[in-house]
């Protein structure tokens, strides 16, 4: 049982620079949090303070009940797994593995059986003898892993795990990691830049941004209900398109203004909601799904936009066409079976359900 | 079409012409081995002229005719200076000293590096170049002041007093070039080791002195050759031949006034320098790897 709790956590350098303001967090125990965030965003110092290694300037860490603050990494009963896996380079794997258990006095005969044990589940059985020089990265990066599982900790802590591991490695290490948690069930936290990698492992998303926690929830709901303009721009790819707007009308029938010959109708369930921002300058918000080729049988709140295309790039289940309204560059998805061109108009339809009106004064979402 | 007509002009005209890389790389080589032949032949034309001497009887160097052959090798000045008691003396002094000065100066060096490099601290940054500075100071300009702390230790003319002095000619730049090769060990390595629960001596002891074991060779080969050769210390702090090292007892001792032993004094040289070339020889691919390392991996 080990959950863990941030009380107004900060850390700042010389007095000037805030690399964490003040964020609170609570992780339930064995649940997987990935902490995400563009680079300086302060989600590594954040993991970093959880391991002991960077002292805290305010607030409290506590793991399982207990106030860690003041106790050094060795006894707060964690493991982490490294960027660049930080494997001791004269010792063998199984040594690498063993390491933290020798240290810690376990029996010898129990530290072959844990280590055999993690060597079964991460599948490097055959690899014990060999020193971390012949191994490959995701064969370095299980290592890695291995080392942490022996120790049964009460947190896991990756720094970043994947991001030395090519593209195609990186998307089967990140089912192997997952794998690893529904068998090993232990808190984890879990440090990437990469929103992909958020999304897929995590429980429970953290988004980051300038030293303070944008929003927390599962990754369908940071998804389809961002709170703030930022959250709503970095998870996604493509990521949501923010189209400047202004809030017209009356009652229930707003419209949306793009330009001076483009105006979309507000689905009239929203209508109160946006009702105090009217003759506003807001932004529009729409993923790039939600603005597709135009199909025969209209859904309500679909609006027709017809689009000059500047580029168009197959992907092979899907197109990507770039087009501008009043001079914002837009991207959209269409089904392969449409022939887009660059340089010819195409018939477009934005899909106002899931439209997200955004308070460009203070970035929320409304 | 245009584009590929006139590569295809092009070709070879361009094959015609040496590759100018080639050129100069050949250019480069043979320069290489002009300077290097001539300095190996430099360096090594003392060491072979002392051999040679070694060699002859004292009829033969005193001829004065062919000094760069001997036909009939001749072992006696060997023999002699092995079976001197007071050449054993010296070697013995040598031996025991520097023994004790290299396994201090690697105790100190080592702690000393792990503390700079990575404990940090207030002012770490300055003792370190403080430590590299202390290096910058000649033994010729320390002699005089240490000679006198040396006489209100009452260690004037006591082998131990090099065991005292030499540690300030070998600590420092053996420090500094532990320091660099702690430097090149990732931050992340003493980072998983405490997290894996070891102290600092533990990581000390089980991450850093076997990752930088080569660092470790280089400095004791160094700490070796420093104590081993040197010849101002002990000329000035030891006078009686029971107390003599071996760079100091051979001048001292088969030096009579203007009568020079050559073959004695040549024999003593070459036994003298045997030790430093077998352990160059053994563990001479560790000291360049060692000296290297914290330049390209830092």
């Amino acid at each position: 049982m080990a959950q863990v709790t941030l009380r107004k956590l900060s850390k700042s350098y010389d007095q000037h620079v805030q690399a964490v303001r003040g964020i609170d967090l609570d992780i339930a125990d064995e649940e997987f949090v990935v902490l995400v965030g563009p680079s300086g965003c302060g989600k590594t110092t954040t993991l970093r303070m959880i391991a002991g290694l960077e002292e805290i300037t305010g607030g409290e860490i506590a793991i399982a009940g207990e106030v860690v603050n003041d106790i050094p990494p060795r006894d707060r009963d964690i493991a982490m797994v490294f960027q660049n896996y930080a494997l001791y380079p004269h010792m063998s794997v199984f040594d690498n593995m063993a390491f933290g258990l020798k240290l810690r006095k376990f029996a010898k005969t129990e530290i072959k059986r844990r280590v055999d044990e993690a060597a079964r589940i991460l599948d490097i059985g055959e690899l014990l003898a060999r020193k971390p020089k012949a191994l490959s990265g995701g064969q370095r990066q299980r290592v890695a892993m291995g080392r942490a599982i022996v120790r049964h900790p009460k947190v896991f802590l990756f720094d970043e795990p994947l991001s030395n591991l090519d593209a195609k490695l990186r998307v089967q290490m990140r089912t192997e990691i997952k794998k690893v948690h529904q068998t090993v069930r232990t808190t984890t936290v879990y440090v990437t830049h990469d929103q992909v990698e958020a999304m897929t492992l995590a429980d429970r998303v953290v988004v980051m941004n300038q030293g303070a926690i944008e929003q927390v929830g599962p990754p369908q709901e940071l998804y389809h209900n961002p709170i703030t303009r930022f959250v709503a721009g970095f998870i996604g790819s493509p990521a949501m398109n923010f189209i400047p707007c202004r809030l017209l009308g009356s009652g229930n029938a707003l419209a949306l203004r793009l330009a001076d010959n483009i105006s979309l109708p507000v689905p009239p369930e929203r209508a109160g909601r946006y009702a105090t921002y009217k003759d506003r300058e807001m932004l529009l918000g729409v993923r790039p799904e939600h603005l597709t080729e135009l199909k025969d049988q209209a859904k309500p709140n679909v609006a027709r936009l017809d689009s000059h295309l500047d580029v168009t790039e197959p992907m092979g289940m899907e197109i990507l066409v770039h087009f501008r309204i009043n001079g914002t560059a837009v991207c959209g998805r269409v089904d392969p079976s449409v022939k887009a061109v660059a340089g010819q108009t195409l018939p477009m339809s934005v899909d106002l359900n899931h439209m997200h009106l955004i308070d460009p004064g203070s970035s929320r979402v409304v | 079409m245009s584009g590929a007509t006139l590569a295809a002009g092009h070709a070879p005209a361009r094959r015609g012409r040496r590759p100018s890389l080639a050129r100069e790389r050949r250019w480069a080589l043979w320069g290489s081995y002009i300077a290097l032949v001539f300095f190996a032949i430099g360096f090594l034309i003392p060491p072979y002229f002392q051999l040679v001497t070694a060699l002859k009887t004292s009829q033969e160097i005193g001829s004065g005719k062919d000094p760069w052959f001997t036909h009939h090798p001749y072992l006696g000045n060997f023999i002699g200076i092995i079976e001197n008691p007071q050449f054993q003396t010296f070697f013995l002094n040598s031996a025991k000293i520097t023994l004790f000065v290299v396994a201090v100066t690697i105790v100190i060096s080592v702690l000393a590096a792990y503390a700079l490099a990575r404990m940090r601290f207030f002012g770490s940054q300055a003792f370190a170049t403080g430590v590299f500075l202390t290096y910058l100071v000649p033994e010729s300009l320390l002699f005089i002041p240490l000679f006198k702390v040396l006489s209100i230790l009452h260690l004037i003319n006591s082998v131990w007093a090099l065991a005292l002095i030499w540690p300030t000619l070998s600590v420092p730049f053996c420090t500094w070039i532990m320091i660099g090769y702690f430097s090149s060990i990732p931050k992340e390595l003493d980072e998983a080791a405490m997290i894996d629960g070891a102290s600092h001596l533990q990581m000390l002891w089980k991450i850093f002195i076997p990752v930088a074991l080569p660092g470790i060779i280089a400095a004791t080969i160094f700490a070796f050759t420093v104590c081993w050769g040197d010849f101002l210390y002990p000329l000035a702090f030891l006078f009686t031949s029971n107390q003599m090292v071996l760079t100091a007892g051979i001048v001292s001792t088969l030096i009579h006034g203007d009568v020079l032993d050559w073959g004695h004094i040549m024999a003593a040289n070459v036994l003298a320098s045997a030790p430093p070339i077998i352990i160059y020889a053994f563990l001479m691919d560790y000291y360049i790897a060692g000296l290297t390392a914290g330049a390209t991996k830092g």
